[in-house]
């Protein structure tokens, strides 16, 4: 019981969270679809939460945790669902095993977060070079570029020609089941890349992001750290690669384009910029709000979706960044209602121990009014002159 | 003299991106921000000069410029001015939503289905064998009418001088008594109307508009601008009149031309890997 009880207090209920939520809505939902309790569209929503769950965590590491923009997420994605479906595709047509089974999407996934993991490492090393807004839109580039292949190139599969503007068919895995295989990836994600910035080799990643200079000067290695986090980024949007692959018969190169990569870049930015459970909740919001407001808005009123969306992520921007709403902000948050009504999030200093104090990327400006003494530029520099021109 | 035509063709597509690239590059420069709704003021331009183009086109080519003109403004005040100070990916996502917001806003106004722009037939120079339409040589002299007229502005005037003072040293400008907040204002109208002219030079190519045109011009510009070195102004302009070249050119040869935007983002990484800050950015040391 002694021993039970200071296992208990070793645990830090803050990250086990994730695990625990995660898992036990998954317990349930299996459960549900056991008893026949849900229906087809919403096992269709749960794949396409999980898919983005993935999606949002791994981007999130990029952005949030490395500090470095990445607008060419839906490129990797696009890399796993190709290589991963064309493996099931030969796995069938070769006649070794069933194209839609759970060893064949094994396989497939192996070979697809693979090769999304070598794309990774071949992006992260611009990003040794580049820093910011280049190397923003060379992600985007990158991602524009494997769509563009993509789409006009064609393989011979079994005697077929697949690929092309019209896509590749894929082995469909059995609808009934597909999202517990998700939510076991999900969770696996979530293990991952919590553990690993939680890590030695995380604390490493997040000082890179908080001053490359200072970082370098202190011995970290940053050449390894960057394409670290780049390819580990790479392998699991690889990874819902696969998983679209499979989730979806038919796989074409177009749906991965510039606008899926914003989409998952917004899930990780509304989120809360380094904030793993904020990615998990965004994500699966966002999707749900998505995929529901497609149903509700049919029609004419499709156009209103967009718009809705535009709309709230302009107001949830401004209301959380803008130095103007700072005051207003820290006097009314989500961390301050939660931690009066749950005790366990709440610790001395208020933040988790090895988590960073920025609650978004630090800017030059942020470091210099660490760094430097104030000058405060005010009206009154300025009205004189206006005065003297009359 | 095939390869001449493509050539002109290619020059008049660069002036096009090159104006677009001008709008991302000076607002780069000045206030920091990668604007991306800045592609979607493209396609307000033409709508706006479908509008009017019934009564006189001359008349709507005003309208369209000084609408632009107007939203190129009331976005800045209203999305990117409360931010200025936050982090330059808050703006970035701002800017994304905003470019939403125009592209939905104009399916619900006028529908997702392609629309016919003729603004005027002008027919074609023909010389000898060789015919090229006198749109396409309107739109080269013009974007080089305006690209001069641009740099003489920055470079002569009282407020272009204050534009560069701004983009090198913010916060000196503001000592010198440069009011920011108007040089923002004016680089904002500035791109917007030079986004909508580029608008009615590309309806003139292809006469046909939807919510979603300004996307990819938009897009191209963008690495237009971050070839030449963004927040360089001549940067903007060579690297607008290089990718038009590359793309006419990638275009005319039949196994290349489905591979062309490919081509078009592999040459903007080579060039970012060789030197980092484009062609004719400057380059800056960062100080510890």
């Amino acid at each position: 019981m002694e021993k039970l009880k200071s296992l208990f207090k070793k645990i830090k209920w803050k990250y086990a969270v994730n695990y625990v939520a995660i898992g036990a809505i998954a317990l349930v939902l299996t459960a549900l679809t056991m008893s026949g309790g849900i229906k087809q569209s919403d096992l269709f929503l749960l794949e396409k939460i999980t898919m983005n769950i993935i999606l949002a965590v791994s981007l999130s590491l990029v952005v949030g945790f490395l500090g470095e923009l990445s607008l060419g997420h839906a490129g990797f994605m696009c890399v796993g669902a190709y290589f991963g479906g064309i493996t099931s595709m030969l796995l069938e047509s070769s006649g070794i095993m069933a194209g839609d089974g759970v060893l064949s999407f094994v396989i497939s996934m192996v070979v697809g977060a693979a090769v999304a993991g070598v794309c990774g490492f071949i992006i992260g090393l611009p990003a040794l070079r580049l820093r910011g807004d280049y190397l923003a839109i060379v992600t985007l580039a990158f991602g524009e570029i494997v769509k563009t292949i993509f789409q006009n190139v064609t393989f011979e599969i079994g005697g077929k020609t697949v690929g092309g503007p019209i896509g590749i068919r894929t082995p469909r895995f059995d609808k009934q089941y597909f999202f517990i295989i998700g939510f076991v990836l999900v969770l696996i994600a979530i293990a991952v890349i919590q553990n690993l910035i939680r890590s030695k080799h995380g604390r490493a990643i997040t000082a890179i992001r908080d001053n490359e200079i200072a970082a370098k000067a202190t011995g970290i290695n940053v050449t390894k750290y960057k394409l670290c986090g780049f390819i580990v980024s790479a392998v699991f949007a690889g990874i819902a690669g696969v998983m679209y692959s499979f989730a979806n018969s038919n796989v074409t190169a177009s749906v991965f384009d510039y606008n899926k990569s914003i989409e998952i870049l917004v899930m990780v930015v509304l989120g809360g910029m380094g904030n793993i459970s904020g990615a998990i909740i965004s994500a699966t919001f966002i999707t749900f709000l998505d995929v529901r407001l497609q149903s509700v808005l049919t029609g004419d009123l499709a156009v209103l979706n967009d718009m809705i969306y535009a709309l709230v992520l302009i107001l949830v921007v401004i209301y959380n960044n803008a130095p103007a709403l700072r005051p207003f902000r820290e006097k009314y948050n989500a961390r301050k209602l939660l931690s009066r009504f749950f005790g366990f999030f709440r610790n001395k200093h208020g933040y988790a121990d090895d988590e960073g104090k920025w609650d978004r990327v630090p800017t030059k400006i942020d470091m210099d009014e660490l760094l430097s003494v104030d000058v405060i530029v005010n009206e009154s520099v300025q009205k004189p002159d206006k005065e003297e021109k009359k | 003299m095939d390869f001449l035509i493509t050539l002109v063709n290619g020059l008049s597509l660069g002036g096009i991106y090159a104006m677009i690239a001008l709008g991302y590059t000076m607002v780069y420069g000045i206030a920091k921000m990668l604007n991306f709704a800045h592609g979607d003021i493209i396609m307000v331009g033409g709508y706006a000069i479908l509008v009017f183009l019934s009564v006189n086109p001359i008349l709507a080519i005003v309208f369209s410029v000084l609408f632009c003109i107007g939203l190129g403004i009331a976005v800045e005040k209203a999305a990117y001015k409360p931010l200025r100070g936050a982090s330059p990916l808050a703006v970035l996502i701002t800017a994304i939503g905003v470019s939403y917001f125009l592209q939905s806003l104009a399916q619900i106004i006028f529908g997702a289905s392609p629309k016919y722009v003729i603004i005027a037939d002008l027919g074609s120079l023909v010389i000898g064998e060789v015919s090229i339409s006198y749109g396409t040589i309107i739109t080269l002299a013009c974007s080089i009418v305006i690209m001069i007229a641009l740099t003489l502005f920055v470079k002569l005037t009282k407020t272009g001088r204050a534009m560069i003072a701004v983009s090198e040293d913010k916060d000196a400008a503001r000592l010198m008594g440069v009011n920011i907040d108007h040089i923002i204002m004016i680089t904002f109208a500035i791109g917007s109307a030079l986004a909508s002219l580029a608008g009615l030079f590309s309806l003139l190519r292809v006469p046909t508009i939807m919510p979603t045109y300004g996307a990819l011009p938009g897009i191209k510009a963008f690495t237009a601008a971050v070839i030449g070195g963004i927040g360089s102004i001549p940067g903007a302009m060579l690297g607008g009149i290089l990718l038009g070249v590359v793309e006419c050119v990638c275009n005319s040869i039949p196994t290349v031309a489905p591979y062309t935007m490919a081509i078009e983002f592999a040459i903007l990484i080579v060039i970012l890997l060789v030197k980092p800050t484009g062609i004719l950015g400057k380059k800056r040391r960062e100080k510890v």
